[in-house]
Order: structure tokens, then sequence, then C-alpha cells
């Protein structure tokens, strides 16, 4: 079985993001990680291929700079390559063109069974990538899947609901966003840290794919304005002294919520 | 030329509108021009509120026989867009559907999406849509650039719902046309977790457990608290994603945005992609060991304290006035 992982690379969530004031976009100059949110659609590939008797997960991401370092990451959890597209053109791109970018990118490596991606990035969070390449690739999709097994030639997945989740069935080959959570990513072990650097990832850029307009031209959008938001106020903070819980019931009496 | 002609991707639940798309309709009736809502189902039960909120022309695919939306609703939106009614803008709501029928819908049309929002303005043919970012202390302000339909998903909440006392809308078929390969996936069962008491995003009074509990036997305590002032049980991501309560409960960018009356956050950090779920709540108080947690840097009231020593005297006198 062939399952590709979209995978995002982006600056550490740990540090604070910061935009760039010319272009008014997410600053991607310093180091980028692996997102967390696709250790879960790696490590559910892996899984997928293991219980399929055997196969490939393969990885497709798009970055600035060259960078593969969270590419390597998965690699290292057990993906066998990588096709990574890097070019400065891509700046500036909305979701639209990055499913496009990517969806191409999918076709490069050729033969998914399955596409995995995350349900959104954690740095973007546009949430929309994933079901614009199915429809970019032309295949069924099933998103927010909180738990995913292959019967054969179908899909069968526990998909988020509102109210609590559906279960669905769905022909191969489809593309699946899944949840975090939906599986325990695994750590790479040592061997596989190793095993990882000499693991093959392609680099192109959009115009080797074939994907034009990209970048600020493709967008359909410009940034009009960037402004703070009006700050919310801290109001009375105490220490508890044991009997904090009667200064809760007299702010609820104060604003008669009993 | 201007913007004068918008749809509303609407949505049923439980016999009638949803909230969210109640919100988005009243919006659509300040922006100029005529609004028609498009359902992915059966319209009938909702063509009347539909019509009451301002839509005076609903478009309906009919019931979808369990086919996921995504590919069904976009198809028959692009079917009647072809079909020659292209409208200018199109606003859908941030949920699962509405995020799958948009993204679908963006790539067949072959325009941008703007997600994420909480605001939309239009100033001659200039639609800007406003979305918060770094835990909601930045607005950016984007306007789409090229030409319509301009496609915005907004946040719930980020509008006001008032009835525009109009008749109901005609219902007019926008049938799901053959969906080739993209329309395998189906739904074969659904399950609805069981919740007593008021829904979550509608709830006056949320009380809200995080890590700070320690485990998850101790969410019982947010429960009993929720239940004694007569609201809904909210999670931080944290528990979710540890497995102690459901998906349905979280609070945040990712989980569900609340606008209650009262917040409680018990033993709940403050991770900007929380807050984000529940900054706009009127009155928040924070129960928290950390001085430093940044919950306290939005509470009205905080408590520096042990939620398992606050929680269960809190309880106990709310317990005790009947």
């Amino acid at each position: 079985m062939k399952v590709i992982v979209c995978v995002k690379q982006i600056p550490d969530p740990a540090l604070p993001g910061e935009l760039d004031p010319s272009t008014n976009t997410l600053k991607r100059d310093g180091k980028l990680i692996l997102d967390e949110s696709d250790s879960y659609g790696v490590e559910m590939a892996l899984q997928l291929v293991d219980a399929a008797g055997g196969g490939e997960v393969a990885l497709v991401s798009m970055a600035p700079n060259d960078e593969m370092s969270g590419m390597r990451t998965a690699l290292a959890m057990g993906a066998a390559q990588g096709l990574l597209v890097s070019d400065s053109a891509l700046a500036g791109s909305d979701a639209l063109t990055t499913a496009k970018v990517l969806a191409a990118a999918v076709q490069r490596l050729g033969g998914a069974d399955l596409v995995l991606a995350g349900t959104e990035s954690s740095d973007g969070y546009t949430g929309t990538v994933p079901e614009q390449m199915a429809e970019a690739l032309g295949l069924p999709s099933v998103t927010f899947a909180k738990k995913v097994t292959v019967d054969g030639s179908t899909l069968k997945v526990d998909r988020q609901t509102e109210a609590g989740y559906d279960e669905v069935t769905c022909p191969l080959p489809a593309l699946v966003s899944v949840t975090a959570g939906v599986v325990e990513p695994r750590y790479p072990s040592f061997k596989g840290i190793m095993a990882a650097k000499s693991k093959p990832v392609e680099t192109v850029t959009a115009a080797d794919l074939g994907v034009t307009p990209v970048g600020w031209e493709g967008s359909g959008q410009t940034v009009a304005s960037v402004e703070q938001a009006p700050a919310r106020e801290a109001g009375t903070i105490i220490e508890d002294d044991g009997e904090s819980f009667g200064k809760i019931v007299e702010y609820l009496e104060t604003i008669k919520v009993i | 030329m201007g913007i004068s002609n918008i749809w509303v991707f609407s949505q049923e639940s439980n016999g009638t509108a949803t909230s969210g798309t109640l919100e988005l309709l009243t919006h659509a009736r300040t922006l100029g021009g005529g609004v028609t809502a498009f359902v992915g189902g059966d319209a009938s039960a909702i063509a009347g509120i539909l019509g009451e909120y301002g839509a005076t022309k609903v478009y309906a695919t009919g019931d979808l026989g369990g086919a996921l939306p995504g590919s069904a609703v976009a198809s028959a939106m692009k079917a009647v867009i072809d079909g020659g009614d292209s409208p200018d803008l199109i606003l859908f709501p941030q949920n699962y559907e509405g995020r799958d029928v948009m993204s679908r819908l963006s790539v067949k049309v072959d325009r941008t999406v703007l997600t994420n929002n909480v605001a939309v303005a239009v100033d001659g043919d200039t639609v800007t849509v406003t979305t918060p970012v770094f835990g909601g202390n930045t607005l950016v302000s984007t306007s789409f650039s090229g030409s319509a339909p301009y496609l915005a998903s907004f946040r719930p909440k980020s509008f006001a719902a008032e009835s525009a006392s109009g008749a109901e809308a005609e219902v007019v078929a926008a049938p799901v046309p053959d969906l080739g390969s993209t329309g395998g996936a189906t739904v074969t069962a659904v399950h609805v977790e069981e919740s007593t008491g008021p829904k979550l995003d509608e709830a006056d009074v949320v009380v809200s457990g995080g890590r700070g509990l320690g485990e998850s036997d101790k969410f019982s305590m947010v429960d009993d608290l929720a239940k004694i002032l007569n609201g809904a049980a909210g999670a931080s991501r944290a528990i979710v994603d540890a497995g102690w309560v459901p998906y349905s409960m979280q609070v945040g960018q990712t989980g569900k945005v609340v606008k209650p009356n009262v917040y409680i956050a018990a033993g709940i950090s403050g991770a900007t992609q929380h807050m984000v779920g529940m900054k706009g709540a009127k009155n928040i108080i924070a129960i928290n060991k950390d001085a430093e947690a940044p919950i306290f840097g939005v509470a009205d009231l905080g408590i520096i304290g042990d939620v398992h020593k606050v929680l269960p005297k809190l309880i106990e006198a709310l317990e005790g006035r009947g």
C-alpha cells in the first residue's frame, strides 16, 4: 500500500509568531519544524501500511529555503522518501495555490492509494488545503478522521462531527485529513534518525510542477490592515486562603447568576 | 456594480436553521443586495425561518442520501453558478461542513478562500474580511482581489442574529450532479454523544476544566459545578487530546467558540489557542495554581489556588444555597 502524507514545516509554535511588516505575512525565516498536526498523519500512514502487510509512506511538503528538517523528522519516524517544493516564487501563496502545488507534488510522486493530511496547520489554520487537494486530485475525501482503518480497497473512518461522530466508508484511492490524537505518534529511534539522513528528498520548483500563477500574484487577496485588538484587561486576582470560594459566590451574586 | 448577490451556506439542526446560519443571514442583509440561502439537503422545514431572517430564495440540493456534503454541495453550487446565477460573495460558517463545501467550491471556481473571519465589510466592489491571529491579539484585514465569487468563512457568534420578519423564501431545486470519482464517501452510521443541559456554544454559563485537574476522574467537579449553575461543561484541548472528555466539549481555536455570560476556567493555563475560544465571555473567573498563568490576564476574577481545594468548597457552598 502506498500512502502519501502532506507535512508542513512551521516556525516553532513555542516561539511567539511574528508578521513580516513589509508583507504582513507570517515570518518563516527562522527554524522550521514538523507541524505536530502532521506527526499524526505520518504515524497513521505508517500504521496503515503496516496493517496492509507492507508498502511505502512518502511525504510531500512545500517550504521556503529548501527547508527539509521537518521532513527528516517524518523520515526518521519511518517514511521512505519525500518531495519538497521550494521556490521563492511561492512566497505569499494562499491556501488554494498551496493545495494545487501539493496536489501536483502528489501526482508527481504517483501511485498513492491514500493521501493523508492534518485538518489544519498549527500556524496558519486556514483549514481548507486537504479538501482543496482532494478536489484538485479528483479524489473522494473524508475530513476530521478520528479513526481510520483500511479494509481491502475501502476506507472505514470515524469522522468527528459537532454532535459526536459519524461512521463513513469511502473507496480508495482517497484523501483523509486526521485530527490530533487519532493515533499516538512514535518517537523516532536513534536508528531512524540516522537512516533518515540518507533517505531521498527531491526538491522541485512550482514551475517544475507546472503550477502557475503562484505567490502573491496567484493569491487573490491583499492585506488591507493589521491592527492590535482591543485588549481585555485583567480584573481582581487573589491568592486562595481557603476562603476564596466565597469571593466566587459573591461575584456570581453580583452579576446575578445566582 | 457593487456586491448585489450574496449566498449564505445554510444549515439545519433539530428541525430548524442553526444559530450560525441566522447570524450570517442577518449580517448578509446589511451588506446590500439580495440574500440567497444554499442548503445541502431538504430545505422544506427551514424555508420559513430562512425567509424570516432575510433570504429571498433558497437553493436546496434535496436529501444527500448519506453522501458527505463537501463534494456534493460544492458541485450543486457550481452547477447553479454555471447555469447563470453567479453570486458575488458566499458566506460559510466555520464548521466541518462549511469548510469542506467552501474548499471544494474554491477549486471548482478557482478562487481563493479566506477563513476564520469575525467581520466582513463591503466598499463598492471591494470585500474585506477580518481575522484575529496570534491568539486574538492582532486583527488582520484582507481584501479579495480579482473577480467574484468571493468565498469567506466566519467563526460562530461573529454577528448577532436578528429576525427581519421576512416571508417564507421560495425553494429552488439545486440537484447534485454526477460527482464522478469525488463522490464516494458515505455516512453509514451517526453517533451522537449524549449530553444533558444547555449546549456548550449556547449556554449562559460555561465551566471548563484543564490539565490542572490532574486526572480524568476530577472532571466530575467541573460537571457538578456546571450542573449547579445550569451551565455547560467545557474542556481545554489538553484534556480532550488526553482522552478524558470528548472533542465536542473542547473550547478553543480548534474547538468551539463560546461567548457565555460567565466562563469559569478551572485548572486551565490559558494557552492562546484556548483563549481564542472564550475571550469573548462577558465574565471570566479563573482558578489556577500558577500565578503566571496567561488566563489571569483576561480573568475578571482570578483565584491563584488549587482547584482541588477551591472547587469542592465552591460546589458545597452553592449546593447549600438550595
